[in-house]
């Protein structure tokens, strides 16, 4: 091995890693707030790069079918609408369904409406990023409403099973919207830096620098606003928030938006790189989760650097013996659980 | 009370099961991959099944379509369903190799014949009594390696690289490739292996590219044929790619874009059944496939994977009307007569290759089913 493979492997190990960084970032939130392992962080991955990819023009004509995720944010805006006015009813509170409704299926509808219309217009590329963040951004928040909130005193267990129903019922309809082969979106620029002997690529650079932007916003925004620092506030304690006036469901549904986000994001970041399919994101995913356990689903810190370890081990594991390379990589959650057994003190759920 | 109210429904079934089973259509239960992993295989496959007639020998026929989702058990608890729930009297699938041989057992144990759509000479092993009762219609393994490593002869190869997937398709044609390169004296100096999910392949393609051979050979199926070809083209390759006949799909072409250029590989002459010289009888069955399919889903939406499920139904077509000379559908008889009837299929020529089945090949293909192709500028262009 020589110096220039060695740069090249450093940097794949990065790139991957800011990446996977994300989606530790997206579920130690998740966990911290709602107790939610959440399975599914994955497809909102696949569905960021397919989505993008889907509304790429194909020969110069514009597509001819919208993403399927519009019919899904449809689909999904009417369910949560209507158990929205369920709810309401039963509650005998007629004056509060109608702007209920507004909230929950009013907006979602419209961001569908909207990316309807543009889906069709010659966009820009940064133009078809926002409408892809945009619309699989707001899947997270009528997924937390549908599938979790009726749940949200349930134990880890039984979130953890409606998780993993979820990332199969989403798998499957990935399945449906974006086909069985995969898609790659264009580059955001082909270009490549010469430092020395070394070549860097300014799309691996890209993905390194929005990976740390996002983290130093995410920082901002739980140290300084009064919204961050309720989520924060919960997740240390949730009936302490409750008691001060932090609604756990207003929280919960923060915190999907904001994971939603930081998952869309990775997907748009990725595709470029890879070739992403409908199932791509549950592996993607896993490594998310190998590094956020690193960071014992608690600490966003460690969480990164955990995935930062996750890409390196990866890269080296595949030039060095890439037959088992998921072995050597899933292997090392076995002595970080080890370690963290051993070092931190027994913690049952059932005491909070 | 329960009982008493259950009976009038419970006899209404039997009779209405009786009376299903009395009007003695033939039934041909199928199970494809229509989703998981080989998803990209099995709707092709699934596709072609609905565009089959439901008549064969002037006798009615019930196409009865399950998925297996890529996976083995389902597979097999899909395979006793049809022949113990649906009495089905051929069995078609499945599309992947773990599936088909899982498969062997139940349809030996039932005796009834299957038709697998994958590619393992293993499934058709003579060396297993229990192939007997099992045929398939996909070219093997080895025969395209051997096309692969033909062709790198000619081309002045000396040196191959290969990087394939790490499961039962990459160590299959891995396997037949260490075969083909040693009989025809080329060494292969580096093996790597890569997952059809990865994200990367820098690792893999880096030690490929260092190890520099004179060609690579990709074993994949579908676009994750692509990751590492732009790898590859990325870390500036020069040498001959070839892929194998895995990837043989519009998407494929999509994905890899312009650094699928020059790449070799070998497939069923229907893809490219127009360049074929009219004196091809392959020419004339290939369009007869590929026109059909293609005017219900689309132009240039063809695959190999879907000839696959077309050669299956050509074989039956060509075998049910014996059978049913010897027996009535629906009985054991009546079975045992189709698989004799599919193993003495003679030159038959179907979208793939021409078969012709013995005791001792129930595969039946020759080198009639394999044509070297190149892509260039994202079509697929007959070899010379």
């Amino acid at each position: 091995m020589d110096l220039s493979i060695f740069a090249l492997l450093v940097q794949d190990g990065i790139t991957n890693g800011a990446v996977y960084a994300l989606l530790a970032l997206a579920l130690v939130l998740v966990f911290a707030v709602t107790r939610v392992i959440w399975v599914p962080s994955g497809e909102f991955v696949s569905y960021g790069t397919l989505t993008l990819a889907a509304l790429q023009r194909v020969d110069g004509a514009p597509p001819a079918t919208p993403p399927g995720t519009i019919w899904l944010v449809v689909g999904m805006a009417v369910v949560a609408g209507l158990m929205e006015l369920i709810e309401c009813v039963q509650r005998g509170e007629m004056a509060r369904s109608v702007r209920q409704l507004l909230l929950w299926t009013g907006i979602p509808l419209a961001i569908g409406a909207a990316a309807w219309g543009l889906a069709r217009l010659e966009l820009p590329f940064w133009a078809q990023i926002v409408v892809t963040l945009a619309l699989v951004t707001t899947l997270g928040p009528l997924l937390y409403r549908i599938a979790y909130q009726p749940l949200a005193e349930a134990s880890v267990l039984v979130l953890l099973i409606v998780s993993v129903a979820v990332h199969f019922a989403l798998t499957g309809l990935g399945l449906l919207f974006f086909g069985a082969e995969g898609s790659r979106t264009p580059a955001f620029s082909s270009e490549s830096v010469q430092l020395g002997d070394i070549t860097i690529s300014v799309q691996s650079l890209l993905v390194v620098m929005t990976s740390i932007a996002m983290i130093a916003v995410l920082a901002l925004f739980f140290g300084r606003t009064l919204i961050g620092k309720a989520l924060r506030a919960t997740a240390l304690n949730r009936v302490g928030a409750r008691l001060v006036g932090v609604s756990p469901n207003l929280a919960g549904t923060a915190t999907f938006t904001l994971a939603a986000l930081l998952c869309a994001f990775s997907g748009v970041l990725i595709g470029p790189i890879t070739t992403v399919y409908y199932d791509s994101g549950f592996l993607v995913s896993l490594k998310g989760f190998v590094a956020a356990i690193i960071g014992g689903l608690v600490s966003y810190p460690m969480a990164a650097l955990g995935a930062l370890l996750v890409g390196l081990l990866e890269a080296f594991a595949s030039f060095w013996a890439s037959a088992f390379k998921e072995v050597i990589v899933f292997t090392l959650i076995i002595p970080v659980l080890l370690w963290r057994s051993l070092t931190a003190h027994h913690h049952d759920e059932e005491d909070e | 009370m329960h009982v008493r109210k259950w009976l009038p429904a419970l006899a209404g079934g039997i009779a209405l099961a009786l009376s299903l089973s009395a009007t003695a259509d033939i039934n041909i239960g199928v199970t494809v991959s229509a989703t998981g992993p080989a998803a990209s295989l099995g709707i092709p496959e699934k596709n072609t099944i609905e565009l089959l007639p439901t008549t064969i020998g002037g006798q009615k026929v019930n196409w009865i379509v399950l998925d297996d989702g890529s996976d083995t058990t389902k597979a097999v608890t899909n395979t006793r369903k049809l022949i113990s729930e649906d009495k089905v009297d051929v069995v078609v699938g499945s599309t992947i190799t773990p599936n088909s041989l899982a498969m062997v057992d139940v349809v030996a144990d039932a005796e009834t014949p299957m038709i697998s759509m994958a590619a393992s000479a293993r499934i058709v092993d003579p060396g297993n009594p229990k192939t007997k009762w099992v045929f398939k219609t996909p070219q093997s393994d080895a025969l395209m390696a051997d096309a692969i490593a033909v062709n790198m002869k000619a081309n002045g190869v000396k040196t191959m690289g290969y990087i394939g997937f790490a499961d039962g398709y990459g160590d299959g044609w891995l396997a037949e490739m260490r075969n083909s390169a040693k009989t025809t004296g080329i060494r292969i100096v580096a093996e790597e292996k890569y997952n059809r999910n990865d994200a990367s392949v820098t690792g893999q393609v880096l030690k490929l590219v260092a190890a520099n051979p004179d060609a690579i050979l990709i074993a994949a199926a579908g676009t994750p044929g692509a990751t590492p070809q732009k790898e590859l083209a990325a870390r500036n390759y020069k040498g001959k790619i070839y892929q194998t006949h895995g990837v043989a799909n519009p998407d494929f072409l999509r994905v890899v874009g312009k650094d699928g250029n020059g790449t070799i590989l070998p497939i069923g002459p229907m893809l490219v059944f127009e360049q074929l010289p009219d004196s091809n009888p392959l020419k004339k069955s290939g369009a007869e496939y590929i026109v059909k399919y293609e005017a219900k889903y689309g132009k240039d939406s063809r695959s190999t994977f879907g000839g696959h499920a077309w050669d299956a139904y050509l074989l039956l077509a060509r075998a049910i009307p014996e059978a049913l000379k010897k027996a009535k559908p629906g009985t054991k008889e009546f079975r045992a007569a189709l698989r004799d009837a599919l193993e003495s299929t003679k030159e038959l020529v179907a979208s793939h290759g021409v078969y012709t089945m013995t005791p001792q090949d129930h595969n039946g293909l020759d080198n009639r089913a394999r044509t070297m192709i190149r892509i260039e500028n994202g079509k697929w262009v007959l070899a010379k």
